[in-house]
């Protein structure tokens, strides 16, 4: 019943009418990045970290939430009309979803996919709006060692678990911790990594990191090969609605995809490609039309929309509970919070209540926003993929100069994107991933103050981690984790020869 | 690129990421190693960094073991002077900022040298676009969100 009243309370806030305009920017936003190629949610929030940092944080922090879900629905659009997936979420929707609009099928594609991520943000929204408040009550006991263990979890399946190369994975992390390293130590005031450049003393700014590895690595990125043909935006041709064959092949993997998205998203594994991909081959396996798989079959586009969509508002289970980001978007969204001085985890719950509830609420009414803006606005949405490329980036590129000036106006911070950019570039290219390099630099030095903070308790003794069973039990899991992979590879690779 | 001898030749860009790791950590653990404040009790600030270090050299040990067999997945070839046109527009970004040239003059540079690298044969008319666009975000910085951007001659017009 509490969960109920605290979530009417998010409602007042979320219905006030400022709050509703930075919804209403944000999924609209969202939406915008979703269906541009090459710019997602974690870069889109990066960039406006900073021109936000003045104005409400409720406010912000709901629009961040609205871009993040505006997202999901808008990586669909492209994934279906262009055959490159805005996100790698959408890389499952795209497999179907551009067949169907070859197929002179568009329409219903696009239908099925918003009103898929609709009934998924829903319901994933109601069981984060349930789970969240049980989980604050266990995290409430937890000790620093049971953080640290828990980081120690996100590092490792962060990087190692999912993607191509854990080793690659792992790198990534940790630069980003070694970045996390430099400034001055808060327990003593020891500088460190700093070689007497002052700018350096405050540490790297997880903003700076972020648009330089997003924005500049991909405009490299994307420029160094640009020679490949552009992709043919493919017209809708016939109704967008559904027909009753449609509505009666999609609701159930609408619900089948929720089931993968919400629980795989609030794991601190977290990442929407697993969900979506495990939705995709669940669907070819249960349809009753194996023959369509392949050529525009609609539940192959049904049920991954649904589970990314739904993966989103799991991802927000850990980071509002805990603290823990699981996806790069919500690693800045944690840097979003950290830059008003707010720590997500349960004192958040109990300290500002109003700011939590509505933003959850706030979520309602992002998904309601998106269905109904999405589908009439296609034509919209379609324009957009016809803004040339060369301005597409170039304005990226401004906006992302912008940003890091806004928070320090100094050559140094200037050289550090340009850095980072390369870096970004480099990564992209030898197909390392980014993301964790991000989590690195937040969770790195939360991390380390959580591991002192636990020695101090136990008066230097290590064992205090594996004496606890919360700690303990972590532990192992990152350990399995970790090593799983290069156990896991040899048996894939035994897989694959016996096909 | 031969495919033959490939598999006795070291993957040169695994061998370099592997030495740069390398590198990196002899300079986190050489700088922790003069760090003067220690913690009386608990641990110190140099105990992260030590973990790090150890962290950094399994790493790079292991992309040395990976040169040696399959290597780095092979990017494709990449267009060089598109990469050299974004970066001179973030380099004159960079010296315009340091020089006072403020923040007008730094976004048409970028603007104009990213929309060359990716293909475009405009210089002027997206040097223009640029201008304009540093402008309102320059005023509207300043005025709505108080918050003065680098500000050379120009922009003090403005001001």
């Amino acid at each position: 019943m509490d969960t109920l009243l605290a979530l009417l309370n998010g409602f007042s806030v979320a219905f006030e009418p400022s709050k509703l305009l930075f919804c209403l920017v944000g999924v609209f936003l969202g939406t915008a990045v979703g269906v541009l190629p090459g710019i997602g949610p974690a870069l889109t929030v990066a960039l406006l970290l900073p021109v936000t940092f003045k104005l409400d944080p409720a406010g912000s922090l709901i629009m961040f939430a609205g871009i993040y879900y505006g997202g999901m629905y808008g990586g669909s659009t492209t994934a279906i009309l262009l055959n490159a997936p805005g996100e790698s979420a959408s890389l499952a929707t795209a497999l179907e979803g551009s067949k169907m609009a070859k197929a002179g099928r568009g329409g219903p594609a696009l239908a099925t996919s918003a009103i898929g991520s609709f009934v998924a943000g829903l319901i994933a929204t109601i069981g984060l709006a349930f789970l969240a408040p049980w989980l604050v009550e266990i995290a409430v006991k937890f000790g620093p060692w049971d953080y640290f263990a828990l980081m120690i979890v996100a590092f490792v399946t962060v990087s190692a678990t999912f993607g191509d190369s854990p080793l690659r994975g792992l790198t990534s992390l940790f630069v980003g911790i070694t970045l996390g390293l430099i400034g001055i130590d808060k327990l003593t005031g020891q500088a460190r990594l700093t070689f007497g450049v002052p700018e350096l003393l405050n540490g790297v700014e997880v903003t700076t990191l972020a648009v330089g590895l997003f924005a500049v690595g991909e405009a490299f990125y994307v420029a160094s090969k640009r020679f490949r043909e552009p992709e043919e935006i493919i017209p809708i041709k016939g109704s967008l609605w559904m027909s009753k064959q449609d509505w009666k092949r999609s609701w159930a993997p609408w619900l089948r995809g929720t089931a993968y998205g919400f629980p795989i998203g609030a794991l601190p594994a977290g990442g929407a490609e697993v969900p979506t991909f495990l939705s995709y081959s669940t669907e070819k396996k249960l349809c009753k039309y194996p023959d369509e798989f392949g050529k525009g079959a609609i539940e192959g586009v049904a049920g991954p929309e649904a589970a990314n969509n739904a993966s989103a508002a799991g991802t927000l289970v850990p980071l509002l509970t805990l603290g823990l980001p699981t996806s790069a978007t919500a690693a800045i969204m944690l840097a979003g919070f950290q830059q008003y001085g707010l720590n997500p985890g349960p004192l958040l719950f109990a300290e500002k209540p109003d700011l939590v509830w509505g933003l959850i609420a706030s979520l309602f009414v992002a998904n309601v926003m998106l269905v109904i803006l999405n589908l009439p606005l296609i034509g919209l949405w379609v324009k957009l993929l016809a803004v040339p490329q060369p301005w597409l980036y170039a304005g990226i590129l401004v906006f992302a100069t912008m940003g890091t000036l806004a928070v320090n106006s100094s050559p140094v911070e200037l050289g550090m994107l340009f850095a980072f950019g390369y870096l970004g570039y480099l990564m992209r290219r030898y197909d390392y991933p980014v993301a964790p390099m991000v989590v690195g630099l937040i969770l790195g030095p939360m991390a380390e103050a959580q591991l002192r903070r636990a020695l101090q308790i136990s008066l230097g003794d290590p064992m205090i981690l594996l004496e606890n069973p919360g700690s303990a039990t972590l532990l192992g899991i990152a350990f399995i984790a970790l090593v799983a992979p290069f156990v896991m590879k040899g048996l894939n690779r035994f897989k694959a020869a016996e096909d | 690129m031969s495919q033959e001898p490939l598999a006795h030749r070291p993957d040169k860009p695994a061998l370099l990421v592997g030495l740069l790791l390398l590198a990196v950590a002899a300079i986190v653990g050489y700088d922790a190693s003069t760090q003067t404040i220690t913690s009386n009790y608990g641990l110190g600030p140099t105990a992260m960094p030590y973990v790090v270090c150890a962290g950094l050299v399994v790493l790079g040990l292991a992309h040395l073991v990976v040169a040696f067999r399959e290597g780095l997945p092979r990017p494709e070839e990449a267009d060089r002077s598109a990469l050299l046109w974004i970066a001179a527009g973030l380099a004159g970004l960079i010296a315009s900022i340091a020089l006072g040239g403020g923040f007008v003059l730094a976004t048409t540079l970028v603007f104009a040298c990213t929309a060359r690298g990716f293909g475009r044969r405009a210089f002027l008319v997206d040097a223009i676009i640029g201008f304009v666009l540093g402008l309102v975000i320059f005023l509207v910085f300043a005025k709505l969100l108080t918050l003065i951007l680098p500000s050379g001659p120009f922009e003090q017009l403005f001001l």
